[in-house]
């Protein structure tokens, strides 16, 4: 059993698992900022299994694109608390 | 050797996103949620990220993915301050077993600015 074997057939499938769970907060969440937190997960998640498929394709360029995903993570979660707190204070 | 460490970087990794993950399902609260995003979901992603970064072994690779980390290291708190406190704002409650809510009253309704205790300034007054 190869390091790619024990990624592809261990690694990813518990990590889809977790974004299964994620999803599961997504639609239920009560409120908005339970699922601005879910989402914000999401992308973390992403990062990590962008990362696990740069190892398994031999790709170091994927890297790159988990980069961009944590920036505009952080921009969402910024720009969706400055909103939610805009409203607050407007009603 | 090499396979061994990115085996256990990123077995661990993986280990903290579930964890954090099957957290945000059953924690009862959303500032419950949130500290449990914070802190796995950073730790576990920095983990799998240092696994790739063994894997690659090369200048170029391991310095995105120490930004990468950094990055995440960074910001990530200030996000979870920033929903946090734009959801105290909007008057999400917390759990009802919640012992103790030490903002409560503190904040200006009006400005959104926090408001110094009356006894702590008379203390340093003196």
């Amino acid at each position: 059993m190869t390091l790619q074997d024990y990624l592809y057939y261990f690694i990813l499938p518990v990590l889809t698992l977790s974004v299964i769970l994620l999803f599961i907060r997504f639609v239920k969440g009560p409120s908005i900022s339970d699922r601005v937190v879910s989402l914000d997960l999401h992308i973390t998640t992403g990062i990590g299994i962008i990362s696990i498929y740069s190892i398994i394709n031999d790709q170091p360029t994927f890297l790159d694109i988990a980069m961009i995903l944590a920036l505009i993570a952080f921009l969402g979660t910024i720009a969706f608390s400055y909103y939610i707190e805009k409203k607050e204070k407007n009603e | 050797m090499n396979d061994i460490i990115i085996i256990v970087l990123s077995t661990l990794g993986t280990l903290l996103i579930f964890l954090a993950a099957v957290g945000i399902v059953k924690m009862p609260d959303l500032y419950l949620r949130i500290s449990v995003t914070t802190k796995a979901v950073t730790l576990g992603v920095g983990l799998i990220l240092a696994s790739s970064a063994v894997y690659f072994n090369e200048a170029g690779v391991v310095s995105r993915v120490i930004a990468i980390i950094l990055f995440i290291f960074l910001t990530a708190p200030i996000g979870a301050h920033m929903i946090g406190r734009a959801s105290y704002f909007r008057g999400i409650g917390l759990w009802k077993k919640s012992v103790i809510d030490d903002l409560k009253g503190m904040y200006e309704k009006s400005t959104h600015t926090l408001k110094s205790d009356d006894k702590e300034d008379e203390i340093f007054d003196q």
